[in-house]
C-alpha cells in the first residue's frame, strides 16, 4: 500500500504549483529558498524555522482552490479534496511531502516530533497533510494519537475531506471516529468513505449511541441514520421508525432514506407507508446530498 | 468596554473564570509560561507544558471567545536547576516561533542567583535574536533592588526599553520603571501583591502612559477578574475613560502587539481559517446564535440546582 516515489514527488510539486500562483514573487522566492536550505541542511533547525515563519510570511488566506486544482488532488489521492486549506496549510504540507521525499528514512520520527510540538494551527496543517505522506506504522500510530484530541479543529484535520481514514483504519478505530465526530459536535458528511465503510458493528454502537442520547433526553444527528441503514435489522429496524416520527423533518428524511437501504422486510413495509418520500427517494430528488444542502440552508436563514 | 489580562495562568484556572473573564468583557489573555507551583524535574514535562499553552490552552480560550496568546520562558526559579535550565534553553527557541506567542517571559530574578543570572541574559539574547518583546518578572523578595537590577541588565545587553515589559510592580518600583523608558505592569493580586484600590490612586498620579494592569491569576488564591474590578473601580473614582482604556487594553496590545503576533483584527475580524478551527465563541455570535457567555451561567453556587 505504500506510495511509490512518484507518487510523493507529485504531491510537493503540485502544492508548491498552487502556491506560485497565489504568493508575491518576494514570497515565492522566500519559500523556495527556505525549502533549499532545509534540504541542504543536516539539522532541524531550518526545518522548524520555516514551519514557523509560514504564516508570518506568507500568510493565512484560504487557499480556495479551483476545481481543476480539487480535480487534480482528486486524481493523484483519490478522495483528496483541500477546500477548506488555506496557504499556510499547503505551504506546510509542502514542506513535509518534500520531506518525506528527500530524506525518507527519517521521515517518520522527524513528523512524529513535529506534531508532537506543534502549535494549534501546525497540528490542523500536518494532520491534513497526512493522506499524501508515505504510509507506515509509525504514522499510523501517530494519526492515532491526532485522534485522541479534544480539540475538534485537529480531529476534523484528519476525519474530513481526508482519505488516509477509509484507506487505512481497521474496522475497531474507523467506528471510534465515526462515532467520536457525533460526541464532539462535528458532521458526519464530509468523512471520505463514509457508506463504503459502514459496518455492522458500527451500526449497532451507533443505535446504542441513540439510544443513550434519547435516555438523556438529548438530540440525535440525523446523519447516524446513513450509517446504520445497510446493516439495519432487528432492535435496530425499531430504531430508524422511531427516528420517521422525529420533530424534526431532517431527521425523518434522513431515516426513511436510510430504510431504502435495508434489505429488511419490515424496512420496506415502513418506508412504504411514506409513499411521497419513498417516490423521491427512488427518483433521486431526496439523497443524503439534498437532506445537507437543506439542513445548511435552514442553519443559514 | 474591551479588556485585555496580560498576565494569567489560564492553565490553572476553571471554564468558570473563562465565562467570567468573558462576560466582563475581557476579548484577549496573555498566558506566561510560569512556575507550575513545583518544580519540573525533566525537560519533557517542560516541552508537555509549553506545548499545552500553545496549543489546547488556547482552543480552550477559543471555545468562550477570548483569544489567548502566550509567553514562552524558563523562570527564575527552575533556572537554578541547571540541567534542567539547559536543556530548556536548547528546546526555548524552537517554541518562541509559534504561533500566538508574544514575548519571552516571564523572566527574571527570584533569589538573584548567579544562575538566575545566567539564564536571564541568555534569554535576553534570545529575544533580541528572534525579535520579541520580554516580560519581566520582579522578585517578590527584595523588590526593588531585584527590579533595578533586572533593568541594569538588559540595558547591557542593549535591550530596547520599549520592548519589555516589567512586571509585578508596586509604589516602590513604578517611577524608576516609568522613569527608564519601560512599560509597567501591574499584577492586582489579593495579599500579596497590589491591590485595586491603590491601583487606582497609582494612576491618579502617573496617568495612564505605559502602564497596564493584569491579574496574574493562577493556582493561587488570586482573582480573574483583576483588570474588569480595576476598570470599572478607576471609572467610578474619576479616572478619565480614555485612560483606563489604555492600562486594561491599549497597551497591553501596544507592547506586545510589537511580538506581530497579537492583532486587534484577530478577535474583531477574524481570518477565516481561524473562524473555522479555533475561535468558536466568535463564530457563534456571528452565527446569530445565543452567546456562549451569560450572566446566569457566571453565578456560581449549590442553589443553582440543575445540570444539564
Amino acid at each position: 500500500m505504500t506510495g511509490t516515489a512518484a507518487d510523493l514527488l507529485k504531491p510537493a510539486e503540485l502544492l508548491k504549483q498552487w502556491l506560485k500562483t497565489r504568493l508575491t514573487a518576494e514570497q515565492a522566492t522566500w519559500f523556495e529558498t527556505q525549502l533549499q536550505k532545509i534540504h541542504q541542511s543536516n539539522s532541524d533547525r531550518e526545518l522548524h524555522i520555516t514551519l514557523g515563519m509560514i504564516p508570518r510570511k506568507l500568510g493565512r488566506a484560504d487557499l480556495s482552490p479551483t476545481d481543476t486544482e480539487r480535480a487534480e488532488a482528486n486524481r493523484l489521492q483519490p478522495g483528496w479534496d483541500p477546500q477548506n486549506w488555506s496557504i499556510d496549510i499547503a505551504a506546510r504540507v509542502a514542506v513535509t511531502c518534500q520531506l518525506a521525499e528527500l530524506r525518507p528514512e527519517r521521515f517518520t520520527t522527524t513528523i512524529t516530533d513535529l506534531c508532537r510540538n506543534a502549535d494549534l494551527a501546525e497540528s490542523i496543517a500536518l494532520y491534513s497533510g497526512v493522506s499524501v505522506y508515505p504510509q507506515s506504522a509509525e504514522l499510523d500510530q501517530l494519526i492515532g494519537e491526532g485522534l485522541r484530541t479534544n480539540i475538534r479543529s485537529v480531529f476534523e484535520a484528519i476525519a474530513h475531506h481526508n482519505p488516509y481514514p477509509a484507506k487505512y483504519f481497521d474496522e475497531n478505530r474507523w467506528n471510534h471516529m465515526v462515532l467520536k465526530a457525533l460526541f464532539i459536535d462535528s458532521t458526519l458528511a464530509p468523512i471520505v468513505g463514509l457508506d463504503k465503510r459502514a459496518n455492522a458493528d458500527l451500526a449497532r454502537i451507533l443505535c446504542d449511541y441513540a439510544k443513550e442520547r434519547r435516555a438523556a433526553g438529548r438530540p440525535v444527528s440525523h446523519e447516524l441514520w446513513r450509517c446504520v441503514g445497510p446493516f439495519a435489522s432487528g432492535d435496530m429496524i425499531n430504531d430508524l421508525e422511531r427516528a420517521t416520527h422525529s420533530e424534526s423533518r431532517t431527521e425523518k428524511l434522513a431515516a426513511l432514506l436510510a430504510l431504502s437501504t435495508s434489505t429488511d422486510e419490515r424496512a420496506k413495509a415502513i418506508l412504504a407507508a411514506h409513499s411521497a418520500i419513498q417516490q423521491q427517494i427512488a427518483n433521486g430528488s431526496l439523497t443524503v446530498g439534498s437532506i445537507e444542502q437543506q439542513q445548511n440552508s435552514s442553519n443559514v436563514s | 468596554m474591551m479588556l485585555i489580562d496580560p498576565h494569567a495562568h489560564m492553565i490553572s484556572r476553571t471554564t468558570d473564570d473563562y465565562q467570567a473573564m468573558a462576560a466582563s468583557g475581557v476579548v484577549a489573555v496573555i498566558e506566561p509560561a510560569f512556575w507550575v507551583g513545583q518544580p519540573r524535574t525533566h525537560v519533557g514535562t517542560y516541552i508537555d507544558y509549553l506545548s499545552a499553552i500553545i496549543g489546547f490552552e488556547r482552543f480552550r480560550a477559543g471555545q468562550f471567545g477570548i483569544r489567548h496568546y502566550c509567553t514562552v520562558g524558563l523562570n527564575s526559579k527552575e533556572a537554578n536547576n541547571e540541567e534542567l535550565a539547559e536543556a530548556v534553553m536548547e528546546i526555548l527557541p524552537r517554541f518562541a516561533l509559534k504561533e500566538g506567542v508574544v514575548a519571552i517571559g516571564e523572566i527574571g530574578y527570584d533569589e538573584q542567583t548567579e544562575l538566575e543570572d545566567k539564564y536571564f541574559r541568555q534569554q535576553l539574547e534570545l529575544a533580541k535574536e528572534l525579535e520579541l518583546p520580554v516580560m519581566i518578572h520582579t522578585p517578590h523578595r527584595d523588590k526593588k533592588r531585584g527590579t533595578t537590577r533586572s533593568m541594569d541588565v538588559c540595558e547591557e545587553h542593549g535591550m530596547d526599553p520599549s520592548k519589555i515589559i516589567v512586571d509585578h510592580n508596586n509604589e516602590e518600583t513604578v517611577r524608576e520603571v516609568l522613569d527608564r523608558g519601560y512599560w509597567a505592569a501591574f499584577s492586582i493580586y489579593p495579599s500579596t501583591k497590589m491591590g485595586n484600590t491603590r491601583m487606582v490612586e497609582i494612576l491618579a498620579e502617573y496617568g495612564a502612559e505605559r502602564i497596564m494592569v493584569d491579574s496574574a491569576c493562577d493556582w493561587g488564591i488570586s482573582e480573574p477578574l483583576g483588570v474588569a474590578k480595576t476598570a470599572k473601580l478607576a471609572l467610578e473614582r474619576g479616572i478619565p475613560q480614555n485612560q483606563v482604556e489604555m492600562v486594561c487594553y491599549k497597551n497591553a496590545l501596544a507592547a506586545y502587539g510589537q511580538s506581530g503576533q497579537m492583532h486587534e483584527d484577530d478577535w474583531l475580524n477574524p481570518s477565516a481559517i481561524d473562524q473555522r478551527t479555533m475561535y468558536e465563541g466568535n463564530s457563534i455570535l456571528r452565527g446569530g446564535r445565543e452567546p456562549v457567555v451569560q450572566e446566569s451561567a457566571v453565578e456560581r453556587n449549590a442553589n443553582n440546582l440543575i445540570i444539564e
